[in-house]
Order: structure tokens, then C-alpha cells, then sequence
């Protein structure tokens, strides 16, 4: 299959690793796959933020750039949200029945990464291997909007070696909200410290998610805690495999670097 | 019609300035534990209402099937509410109720003073209600000499502390039993009671008892009207309620001109989802339907006012008009992240929470409270546990597009930091190259910001909200669309992955 990533805008910019994994887990598949560099955004900031008039030359921008492709997959769940619960309404707002039309068109062919590789794909083992302690966030957009339910969890089950432990109150928001966490840091923060604290209290070595925004804000404040706990997104993880022990790294010298060190010392506090 | 500028009793501050307080950010210096135990309590209440609620919806394997008839209920009535809102007048006028019409909260005071006035009473006893409180009504009656006494337990509680409702359904949510009980002791003289459950229900119960025994006027809300029997309903917990409704000599129910429906056999939907969203009950223990007069029951004089107090604008914007749906049953306060660390107060509005983000604003025509529409994350977990569907974050959207196009109409708002970098993002976001070239420029021009760890731990003006509980990892050195050109660049570029034509 020909497959277009939308990688998101802050996925490129901050978090390529991302990116790179998902294309190695693709291309693992023996799948094409094809980055189209006119890509931008999705439009979800200004949307969400009620900059709608804005949003609308973003998304029909995206709509434009990925027109005639096979299948898109988006290493980012909120970025699908925003495609299928509002690209249609936008059309509508904006009195365009050809851009409607042609967001339905393609509407059937987004797909948010893990969605793609277990509904549309069938495949739930993708053969890797990963030797932590994972917790798993629900983001409110891969469970609220697209319902993806059990999916990155099935996916998690069947990675070799890794130790998946149940979150406390998993599917509250972590706080982050876009523009939310600015216009109201205070609140936003104060959800985060509930979240933080569920993550430390599972034990957890890495957390992940489908969604590196959420990532970005747990992490956050892990990182400024001075936590050993990693954040990392689930493609990253289905990237890691044994059989390919060359190649490029996919975690950033960060994590790989963090997750290295607390390998060793959980190793010899268990040996003492 | 022109919304009231000052009908509020509160005094309105923008939510992130308000929610700073509940938040215990900055500690009161003569109460330095109030906001943390608040929120202990509200954590610790919402916590146990949003566990009951979720299992008894469990129970139900037709739940989807009944929010969605719910809605549609809902939705029809507000589509022809002109047409029953006459028929709920003509049926119960037919068995002997008075009907008012109320354009605003002034207009429904000056009707309740005027019903009030041949009875000269010095005591009114009330019912629960958020209508009484969105008119102001306690405050104009104290000014006009007649006392109202709040029968519902925790109403009586926020009464008694002078104290503000923080959730519509329990309104006390935010006090803790021991905070009751000193109440009591010094309100109701009972320096013996304890915090026993019991024993403060004892002590409201004696307290109220003789006010329902002697006060011949009552003042109620409603949860629905009937069209077709001129019913009014009224569902509760405590019973208070079906004292109020009986005993008195005359009863004056202050309504939204929003909670009609079409018939009586409509409650099948509504009795079944509102006691399980709001309270986790399967059943409330008291549920009062009345129509009139009828000789020798009830109240001798009973009186309607229908309140529209901003209510029809609302109707006339279709992508809002779903917020009139609402059935008051405060599931998605309970369910709100934003609103489990806040509580009520912080939103400084008669109606807090998700739907208060929503409806505040808008019976207040958008000319205030438009930091509410942002006090949210988004995150859908009010829609997802609406009983009838009203899907919240799309109208929090809405009314956000709202206060965006209205600061845009202005020279300030159109100079303001937010608006400027919001439309520079959206240059940028408009063309891949322009993009990658302004993520080149970032990642030099971010260096100054950038700690030895790889973070960025601080930020200034407004990205500072983020920088100060939060690390930001810095931009890597190479972004995907230069690691993609930098090792793919030898595979041929289809005709539609080069940048298209604008037009």
C-alpha cells in the first residue's frame, strides 16, 4: 500500500523520532511510504483556540496537499479528531459544497497510526520489543473522539519484554488542552500534577500515548520534577525490534540515554 | 431583548484569575486551609456521585438509545417551543393556574413581588432552585421585608454561611461535614451537635419543620413542564420539596421557558436519565407532578412565571441552540477535569461547570463572562456523559470563534499579542516551505532559552504560563522534513507532493 504520513506540525518540529519510527514500522510492513513536504497543519490549534476563519485556508491546505492520496496515517490522534469531527462543519461554515465534497472523499482514507495498523491493517504483533515498565494514556481524543478503545493496548500486549501496568484514573485529561495550558496555566497545571501523580504512583518507567502533545505536557513536568520516568510515544515503541540491531535510534539520545541508565540500576539493585 | 447588566449577584472575574484562588495558588491570609479543604471536598464528593452515577448507567444496556431519545425530545421541543409553551399555558390555566410571562430577571421579580403582595407574607419557604438564584430573587425579597428560607438541606447550609451554590445539583458539594456541623452550632444555637450524618439531618429537620407548618407561601422551580396536562414537575431527594408543594396556601413556580415538553409520557426518557445523571440514583425518592388547583389538594392559588431572561437568542443561533437541551442534571460537572479542580466558585456564575461555560455566556448575550468559553481543555468528557447529547465542547468552540470575532472587531484586540501570533501562525501554516524555513529560523533563534539539560525551563510573557510548572524540550537540531530530504531525497517527488498553486 502507498502510504502518505501526515507527520503534524509539532510532531516535525519537535519530536521526529516519531516520524522515523512510524516510517520503519510501515515500511517493516512492506509498505510505501511517502512524505509530502507541502504539508503543514491540520488547523486543530486555531480551531480549537475559535480562530475559525483562520483554520480554514490550514485545512484546506491539508485537503489540497493530500487530495489524491492512497491512505494518509497520522502519528497523532487529535490531529484525526479534528479532521473528522470538523473539516466537514468547516465546509459548511464556510458555504463550500466542492470542499465538502472533497473532504468526504478523502475523509474514509485518514487514519490515526495505531487505527491503521489494527483496524484497517488486522495486525496487532508487529514483532517488537521493549524491556520497560509501560503505562499507557488514554488521550481524550483517541478515546473520546475516535474510540480506540482497546487498540494501543493490544498493540502494547503483544511487544516482547515489556511490562504494561494499569494508570490510575487513565482517562482524565492531562491538563494540556492546546491554548489552554497558556490561557489558563494555573488549571491546567493543577490537572497535570494529578496526572503526574498517577504516573509516578503506577510505577512506570515510560509512559506513552498516541498523542506526543499529551506527551509533551506530561513530560513536561516529569522532567522539571527530575522523575526517571520517560515519555514516550507508542509508534516509538513498535519501532523497537530485535532483529534490527543497526540503523538509526529512534528514542531521542534523551530517553535512550535515561532508559539505558535506569536498565543498569534496576539491574543491580536486583542483583544486591 | 437586552440582557441585564447587573441581575448577577456575583461579581464577575475572568476565570483563570478566579480559579487562581480556588486553587489555593495564593492562600487566603485569615483562612490559610479554606481553599485546600474546598477542593479536597469537591475532589473527594464529585469522586463519589461520578462513581454511583457510572455504575447505575452500566446497569442499563439501552443507555445510548435514551440519551439519544432524550435529545431528540429535547430538540423537537425547542424547534416548536412557541407552540408549547401556549398549549402548557392554555391546560394549565383550564385547571385553575396563573400563567406569567417574564422577557427578564427584573420583569420575573417585579411578577413574584406582585403575587407576593396581597398575602403580606413575612416568610416564604423555597424549593431548590437555580432559576431563583439566576434572577437574584432571595436578595430583592430581603430588600422588600420578606425573608426567604431555603428548605433544601444544602441550601439551607449555603444560606446559613451566606454562602454562594458551587454546583447545581448539591450546592453544599464544596463543604465538609465538620465545616456543617460548626455552621449549625452557630446558626441554629446547638453548641451540643456533632458531625454525625444523622444528627445535623436531625437538627435541619426540626429547623424547618415549624417553617413548613406555618408558611403560607411557597416559591419553587421546576425540572419539566407538561404541555399536554399543564403539569409541573418537580423531582427531589429530601421530600422538602412535596412539603413545600402541599402545604402552603399559595405557590409561585419560577420556570425557564426551555424545560417544557410535549407530553406527560415523555418523562419516561427523563425520570430514567436525569436521577442517574445527576445523583447515581436509579429513581429519586420524591418525584411531584402538579396541575392547578384541584379542590381540596394542594395550594389554593398557584402561579406560573415563565422566564425567558436571554434565553431566546440562544434559540435563534443553531449551533448553539442545543445548550436549552440541558436537564440541569450536572453529570458533566461531575465528570469535568477542569471543574474537579476548581469547584463551582471560580466560575462565577449561577450555572458552573461545562454547561455554565456554555450558557453563562450566552444569557449574558457574550457581553461577559467570555474568559468562561476557555475554561476548558476540550477534553469531551461533559459530552460523553450528557444524557441528552449536548455536545459541549463543539458549542464552547462556537462561542470561542464568538469572542475571537468581537476582539478582532476592535483596535486593541486586533493589536493583541494572541491575535497577532495566531495569524502569523496561520501564514505559516499555509505553506510547507514557509513553515520548514520559520522552523529553521526557531531552532537558532531558540538557543538564548535553551538549558544545558536540552530543556527549555523558561519563557517569557504569556508562554511563561507554561514555563513555570513545565519543561519544554528544546527543537532538535533536525526536524522530520529535513531528516526525510536529507535521506530520501534521492526518491523521485510525485507531481502532487510539490507544493500545489494557490490561487
Amino acid at each position: 500500500m502507498r502510504i502518505s504520513l501526515f507527520i503534524a506540525c509539532y510532531n516535525d518540529a519537535l519530536f521526529p523520532q516519531t516520524g522515523k519510527a512510524a516510517v520503519r514500522v510501515l515500511e517493516r510492513l512492506g509498505h510505501q511510504v511517502e512524505f509530502r513536504p507541502a504539508q503543514t497543519c491540520c488547523g486543530q490549534m486555531h480551531w480549537n483556540t475559535g480562530y475559525l476563519r483562520e483554520a480554514l485556508p490550514i485545512l484546506r491546505h491539508f485537503v489540497r496537499v493530500f487530495a489524491d492520496a492512497e491512505t494518509v496515517v497520522v502519528p497523532s490522534s487529535s490531529c484525526v479528531a479534528m479532521i473528522r469531527d470538523h473539516y466537514l462543519k468547516a465546509a459548511a461554515m464556510d458555504n463550500d459544497p466542492a470542499l465538502a465534497r472533497e473532504v468526504k472523499a478523502l475523509l474514509p482514507r485518514v487514519f490515526e497510526f495505531t487505527e491503521f495498523l489494527v483496524r484497517k491493517l488486522g495486525i496487532d504483533d508487529l514483532g517488537a520489543r521493549f524491556t520497560h515498565k509501560v503505562a499507557y494514556h488514554p488521550s481524550c481524543h483517541s478515546a473520546r473522539s475516535l474510540h480506540l478503545d482497546e487498540i494501543p493496548l493490544r498493540l502494547l500486549r503483544h511487544v516482547r519484554g515489556l511490562d504494561l501496568v494499569p494508570l490510575a484514573n487513565a482517562q482524565e485529561c492531562c491538563g494540556f488542552g492546546g491554548t489552554f495550558a497558556l490561557k489558563n496555566a494555573d488549571v491546567s497545571s493543577a490537572m497535570l500534577a494529578d496526572k503526574v501523580r498517577c504516573v509516578l504512583n503506577s510505577g512506570a518507567e515510560v509512559i506513552t500515548a498516541v498523542d506526543n502533545s499529551c506527551l509533551m505536557h506530561i513530560y513536561g513536568s516529569l522532567h522539571r520534577q527530575r522523575t526517571f520516568v520517560r515519555a514516550v510515544h507508542l509508534a516509538e515503541i513498535l519501532a523497537c525490534s530485535e532483529d534490527e540491531s543497526g540503523g538509526e535510534s529512534v528514542l531521542a539520545p534523551d530517553q535512550h540515554y535515561a532508559l539505558a541508565e535506569h536498565s543498569a540500576r534496576v539491574a543491580t539493585e536486583t542483583a544486591q | 431583548m437586552k440582557p441585564e447588566a447587573n441581575s448577577s449577584p456575583w461579581n464577575r472575574r475572568d476565570f483563570p484569575e478566579a480559579a487562581r484562588e480556588a486553587l489555593a495558588a495564593e492562600p487566603l491570609p485569615t483562612a490559610p486551609f479554606e481553599h485546600s479543604q474546598t477542593r479536597r471536598n469537591v475532589r473527594h464528593a464529585t469522586d463519589i456521585i461520578q462513581a454511583k452515577r457510572n455504575a447505575v448507567v452500566a446497569e442499563l444496556p439501552e443507555w445510548q438509545a435514551l440519551r439519544s431519545a432524550g435529545a431528540a425530545i429535547r430538540a423537537h421541543t425547542l424547534e416548536h417551543l412557541d407552540h408549547y409553551l401556549l398549549e402548557f399555558e392554555a391546560n394549565c390555566v383550564r385547571r385553575g393556574g396563573h400563567v406569567h410571562w417574564a422577557a427578564d430577571a427584573a420583569d420575573a421579580r417585579r411578577l413574584v413581588l406582585e403575587i407576593l403582595a396581597p398575602h403580606a407574607p413575612r416568610e416564604v419557604i423555597k424549593i431548590k432552585t437555580m432559576t431563583s438564584e439566576e434572577i437574584g430573587l432571595n436578595a430583592c425579597l430581603e430588600e422588600h421585608g420578606i425573608h426567604p428560607v431555603e428548605t433544601d438541606l444544602a441550601e439551607l447550609i449555603i444560606q446559613l454561611g451566606h454562602d454562594r451554590p458551587s454546583h447545581f445539583v448539591v450546592p453544599a458539594l464544596h463543604k465538609s461535614r465538620g465545616q456543617i456541623r460548626d455552621l449549625f452550632a452557630s446558626a441554629m444555637h446547638r453548641p451540643e451537635l456533632t458531625d454525625s450524618p444523622e444528627e445535623l439531618a436531625a437538627a435541619a429537620r426540626s429547623y424547618l419543620r415549624q417553617k413548613f407548618l406555618t408558611t403560607p407561601v411557597a416559591i419553587s422551580g421546576a425540572n419539566f413542564l407538561l404541555a399536554d396536562t399543564g403539569g409541573v414537575c418537580i423531582v427531589e431527594s429530601e421530600g422538602n420539596g412535596r412539603m413545600c408543594l402541599t402545604l402552603p396556601d399559595v405557590l409561585v413556580t419560577v420556570v425557564g421557558i426551555e424545560k417544557v415538553l410535549p407530553c406527560f409520557q415523555d418523562l419516561e426518557v427523563f425520570l430514567q436519565t436525569l436521577p442517574r445523571s445527576a445523583t447515581g440514583e436509579r429513581m429519586n425518592p420524591y418525584n411531584s407532578i402538579w396541575s392547578g388547583t384541584p379542590a381540596g389538594d394542594g395550594p389554593r392559588e398557584f402561579h406560573v412565571i415563565l422566564l425567558d431572561n436571554g434565553r431566546s437568542p440562544i434559540l435563534a443561533d443553531a449551533e448553539s441552540r442545543q445548550t436549552l437541551r440541558c436537564i440541569r442534571c450536572a453529570a458533566c460537572l461531575n465528570a469535568c477535569p477542569v471543574y474537579h479542580q476548581t469547584g463551582g466558585h471560580a466560575y462565577e456564575s449561577v450555572y458552573a461547570g461545562p454547561i455554565g461555560a456554555i450558557l453563562t455566556p450566552q444569557l449574558h448575550a457574550m457581553h461577559d463572562a467570555q474568559s468562561l468559553p476557555y475554561a476548558s481543555s476540550l477534553c469531551g468528557a461533559c459530552y460523553e456523559v450528557c444524557p441528552v447529547e449536548i455536545n459541549i465542547p463543539e458549542v464552547l468552540i462556537h462561542l470561542r470563534s464568538q469572542v475571537v470575532q468581537q476582539q478582532q472587531s476592535t483596535l486593541t484586540g486586533s493589536l493583541g499579542l494572541w491575535n497577532i501570533a495566531m495569524k502569523s501562525a496561520a501564514f505559516l501554516m499555509q505553506d510547507g516551505g514557509r513553515l520548514g524555513a520559520a522552523v529553521r529560523l526557531a531552532q537558532t533563534a531558540q538557543a538564548p532559552l535553551v538549558s544545558r539539560n536540552g530543556f527549555i525551563e523558561w519563557m517569557p510573557g504569556p508562554l511563561s504560563g507554561w514555563t513555570k510548572t513545565r519543561d519544554l524540550p528544546a527543537l532538535p537540531a533536525e526536524s522530520f522534513r529535513a531528516w526525510w530530504r536529507r535521506t530520501r531525497s534521492a526518491q523521485p517527488a510525485t507531481p502532487a507532493a510539490s507544493e500545489p498553486h494557490h490561487e
